[in-house]
């Protein structure tokens, strides 16, 4: 389902100008990370797809739909959206219980709800806590709740608010694995994140905002390379993209495989010339 | 003199069976920068409450050892006496935030205020504190109408403000942008340097490896290794108990396996040891 975001406006009644004229599209099925600066709109912008928030100014499509003409509820099935705090979005006294009430607000069928609870508890290595309260759970693990109960949806279009925070590496690799079982699907997904070695490694395209508006668009590889335009929105680039720059190894590695390669070209080469 | 002595610490929540810190003892110089890892659920913030007073004071429970600051065990003093001691910045900022407050400027204040600093040295600490963590043009706005990485420096400003004698970080960072991170462990550094103590709970192991002067690696409720940043984050083992270490130590220790790095060589765990280590190996021709 494609997004479009027509010169998005957007003032809290704080009178803080959030958003200042964002322009994008994302196709269907795209896999997109939003960086940039605290501050600079990300949250503010995705808010706008599942109708939290209403432009000041200018529009956003989500499909056929004209988002701020739709009720919240309407927009839930075509967007879930986990909240960057899972305390905001929590409030069954089990696991298996939240994670049914979104797809059972959805009017699914029994089985449908059933086997999409089951799914989502699996990927997010909740089987076991299926009768926990999500409050007897560490913040981590309620973050994990949180995204359990929004990917049972089943919604063509996921946002996660860092979803990466808190987590340590095994919490980490079971994100990039629901994100990776999302794109099998055909999902959009948008993620909002701070971890740019996570969002190299995941996401195929890069939108980083500045003091709301777009700075770059494109893809990773693209994006992650322009070191000064990044430091405008406090983002630095990858870990191992800046340690080829420093080797002067011709390529942007966005993981660990790619920057093996290109070293191992450049040693080569170094053992023929040399 | 160790201003934090923790002697073969115990604890266990209130309600449950199973220790969250067992056996662990650790002592803390004054100046300290000691950096705390471990994968989700290895005791990290359970450590922070036990060195901030919060445990036994606030959560109960069992605890057996001592925890001693300045030579004086936590139990003999109360918590209001204690937080001028040991100031604790919450994993959660907004766990942290009073809600007591209409502005950013007012919750800085909001200790000062408890604790009877006089008026004038307020205004000085606070705009201090707020130009250190880069939230002065916060002022006037309402600790909640903020994103969640300003609320997080609102949250470390409102502890660095009544300037106690530890400072306890549990994950500071975690919401920040990155170069935001950065600058928040410069600033803790430099207090650092400065003569206070910190225990620093964080996942971002490129600016533990940078910045810390220790590094104490926790896992189910037991220090299981401890040492200079280099000794503990290039320990790949710990890579398998779900620690996360940085792609510069993963990268060099797949190019060992491949024999792209020298056997037996340190594997580098900061960009300048990566780019001193791999560039070794004749990058140049």
């Amino acid at each position: 389902m494609k997004i479009v975001v027509d010169a998005l406006h957007f003032t809290y009644p704080s009178g803080v100008e959030a958003l200042r004229g964002v322009s994008l599209t994302i196709e269907p099925g795209e896999q997109v990370a939003l960086v940039g600066q605290n501050g600079s709109g990300k949250t503010t912008l995705v808010k706008h797809l599942n109708g939290l928030l209403r432009p000041t100014q200018g529009r956003v499509w989500v499909g056929d739909w004209d988002a701020a003409q739709m009720p919240v509820a309407k927009l839930a099935r075509r967007v879930g959206y986990v909240f960057q705090n899972p305390d905001e979005q929590l409030f069954s006294r089990s696991v298996g219980a939240e994670v049914a009430f979104g797809p059972r607000n959805l009017g699914f069928s029994a089985d449908r709800i059933a086997k999409q609870v089951a799914w989502a508890l699996e990927m997010t290595a909740l089987t076991a806590h299926k009768d926990t309260n999500p409050y007897d759970l560490s913040p981590t693990w309620r973050k994990m709740v949180a995204l359990a109960a929004v990917i049972a949806m089943d919604t063509p279009i996921v946002v996660f608010d860092e979803p990466t925070t808190g987590q340590d590496a095994a919490g980490v690799a079971r994100i990039a694995r629901v994100i990776a079982a999302l794109r099998a699907k055909g999902r959009t997904v948008i993620t909002i994140t701070h971890d740019i070695d996570f969002c190299a490694e995941n996401f195929e395209r890069v939108i980083a905002l500045a003091q709301g508006q777009v700075l770059l668009d494109g893809p990773a590889r693209e994006v992650l390379a322009q070191e000064e335009a990044l430091a405008r929105t406090y983002v630095d680039p990858p870990q191992l993209a800046r340690l080829a720059k420093q080797l002067g190894l011709p390529v942007v590695p966005l993981n660990q495989e790619e920057f093996l390669a290109a070293y191992r070209q450049s040693q080569k080469l170094s053992n023929l010339h040399g | 003199m160790a201003v934090l002595n923790l002697r073969n610490v115990t604890y266990t929540y209130p309600l449950t069976d199973a220790p969250v810190l067992k056996n662990v003892s650790l002592q803390v110089e004054e100046g300290e920068f000691v950096a705390v890892i471990g994968p989700n659920g290895a005791g990290k913030s359970t450590l922070c409450y036990a060195i901030a007073g919060f445990i036994p004071h606030f959560y109960k429970g069992e605890l057996t050892g001592t925890v001693e600051v300045e030579g004086v065990d936590v139990r003999q003093t109360t918590l209001s006496e204690r937080v001028l001691q040991a100031g604790l910045v919450f994993q959660n900022p907004f766990s942290q935030i009073t809600g007591a407050k209409y502005t950013v400027y007012e919750e800085i204040a909001f200790g000062l205020e408890n604790t009877g600093v006089p008026p004038d040295e307020m205004h000085r600490r606070i705009g201090q504190v707020m130009r250190l963590t880069g939230i002065t043009d916060l002022a006037e706005r309402s600790p909640y109408a903020l994103s969640g990485g300003q609320q997080q420096r609102v949250a470390l400003a409102s502890i660095l403000v009544m300037e106690p004698k530890i400072l306890v970080l549990d994950e500071p960072t975690s919401q920040l942008d990155p170069i935001g991170a950065r600058e928040v462990f410069a600033v803790i550094k430099a207090l650092s340097e400065q003569g206070r103590t910190v225990v620093m709970v964080e996942h971002k192991v490129e600016w533990v490896a940078a910045f810390a002067d220790r590094v104490i690696a926790l896992d189910g409720g037991e220090i299981v290794l401890e040492g200079t940043p280099r000794q503990v984050l290039s320990a790949v083992e710990l890579a398998g108990r779900g620690f996360g270490l940085s792609r510069y130590t993963l990268a060099a220790h797949e190019a060992e396996k491949q024999g792209l790095w020298p056997r037996g060589e340190p594997l580098p765990v900061t960009l300048a040891e990566a780019v001193a280590g791999f560039g070794r190996r004749g990058g140049k021709a």
